[in-house]
């Protein structure tokens, strides 16, 4: 049995938030400058320039890149041989949320659902965990904004409705969402499981790197189709019209029940924060 | 599409001659509000009391800025989703506020009222907070203190980078989703 010391996940939790908030991934800066190339229209030019510009000023001045530094979401995986001396797992991870929060400057977004009393230190996180093998512990953080959370949907299908209605559901939620969770968007698209554990599995998605590709590649065809269908809509970044609605989109699948077919959109915006480490 | 370099408090000849398109650097004081400050400024008119600051021709930007660090005014503030605020805009406007910015669709009746009472809806690039918070050169809490990031405060601000979305005339900047296009013809779902 592997040791693992509390304070030890408590820094590296605490650190993975306040770098997630103020470097975005490189495949995510490689996206923009992609996009900037690619648009023809000024205005979209302009935006990812702002982006860019944006980014290089929250790595310089420590600033966060985005005012709304998101709810901490964690999912972890917890090798079956180690063990965290020194405090119960959860507690710990939380411990190094509250800090990472305090430390960084970031904005404390975690409220009462009725009252909007807010919790003052943007705990609780939304923790999710898995025992798995092996001895190590690895921690996936994102920051997750409140904008584009707001335009994300969970729906169930009726079978028959399948890839086709998948489409048509996805398409139509990018194009009602229009200008509101920042676009350029990346959408995490969670196919099967229950009505809880599909939007598990299209948060997770976002994990992904934007520049890999779903290693099944009838999954990866269907990947890049429905990119271009949700490209075709031409919202473009900040929805003032261009090429680029949406940066990437990640389909996670999973076994369903025989009567159902779920489906959940997860919308990120542009700001992409997302942090791994291991243990 | 023009661009113009504003100060503060605007016109109703400064916002009858914006264009949606049009770029607008801004310089003076900004009130900031979101959804719960709203709430309260909306609960004290019905009582007949005064808002935080005088509405006329007062321009509210809808952010929730992040902590200032040492030797800062401010943290990263950029704009947040507008339309939580749509159901207390009009009545606003007719109280004399003169524009807002934010991020977003607005609604049919902010629509309406901007054209009614010569008002603008500005849109400031979304997720840009870093960048945006070095055109606010001070800041200063007006109201709701207990609200933390939600409280009402006054920014100063110089040459703060606006985009006309919603003008006085009617007219709308953000792109219409081509569904056509998109081979989802039938808009059901979403
Ligand atoms: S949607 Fe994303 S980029 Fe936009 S304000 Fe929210 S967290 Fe920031």
């Amino acid at each position: 049995m592997r040791n693992i010391q509390a304070q030890d996940v408590i820094d590296a939790v605490a650190k993975m938030c306040m770098d997630a908030n103020r470097y975005l991934p490189e495949d995510v800066l490689s996206a923009f400058k992609a996009a900037q190339e690619n648009e023809d229209s000024p205005v979209a030019k302009e935006i990812f320039r702002q982006l860019l510009e944006n980014s290089d000023l929250a790595q310089e001045s420590g600033l966060p890149l985005c005012q709304d530094t998101g709810l901490a979401v964690l999912f972890v995986e917890l090798g079956e041989d180690c063990r965290v001396e020194g405090g119960s797992l959860r507690d710990v991870l939380t411990q190094g949320v509250r800090k990472g929060y305090e430390e960084g400057f970031l904005r404390k977004s975690a409220c009462d659902p009725l009252t909007r009393a807010n919790t003052g230190d943007n705990t609780p996180a939304v923790i999710h965990i898995d025992v798995v093998p092996g001895d190590r512990l690895k921690i996936c953080m994102m920051a997750k904004g409140g904008g584009s959370e707001n335009m994300s949907r969970v729906t169930m299908l009726a079978p028959a409705q399948g890839w086709e209605g998948i489409k048509k559901f996805v398409v139509n939620r990018v194009a009602e969402a229009g200008p509101n969770p920042c676009p350029p968007i990346i959408l995490g698209i969670g196919v099967g499981g229950t009505f809880d554990y599909a939007p598990i599995l299209a948060k997770k998605a976002l994990m992904r790197k934007l520049d890999d590709t779903h290693p099944d590649p009838q999954i990866a065809a269907m990947e890049k189709e429905l990119l271009d269908e949700v490209n075709a809509l031409g919202i473009g970044p900040m929805g003032l019209g261009g090429k680029t609605t949406c940066l990437g989109l990640k389909i996670a699948m999973g076994p369903c029940h025989l009567a159902s077919l779920p489906l959940a959109v997860n919308v990120q915006c542009h700001s992409a924060r997302h942090k791994e480490v291991v243990l | 599409m023009a661009q113009y370099n504003l100060s503060t408090p605007l016109s109703k000849d400064d916002l009858a001659k914006l264009t949606s398109g049009d770029v607008v650097f801004l310089t003076g004081t900004i009130y900031t509000a979101r959804d719960a400050a709203h709430k309260r400024i909306i609960e004290a008119l019905d009582k007949g009391e005064q808002p935080p600051f005088d509405l006329d021709g007062a321009i509210i930007y809808y952010v929730g800025p992040s902590p200032a660090p040492p030797g800062r005014p401010i943290g990263s503030a950029g704009p947040t989703t507008s339309c939580r605020m749509d159901t207390y805009t009009p009545r606003l406007h007719s109280l004399g506020l003169a524009a807002t910015i934010g991020k977003g669709k607005r609604d049919a009746g902010v629509k309406a009222a901007l054209q009614e009472h010569t008002g603008v809806y500005f849109g400031a690039t979304g997720g840009a907070g870093a960048l945006l918070s070095q055109c606010i050169k001070a800041a200063e809490i007006v109201a709701f203190e207990e609200l933390g990031p939600e409280a009402v405060r006054a920014l100063t601000v110089q040459d703060f980078p606006l985009l006309v979305i919603n003008d006085s005339h009617g007219e709308e900047l953000y792109a219409v989703p081509n569904l056509a296009a998109a081979g989802c013809a039938c808009a059901d779902g979403g």
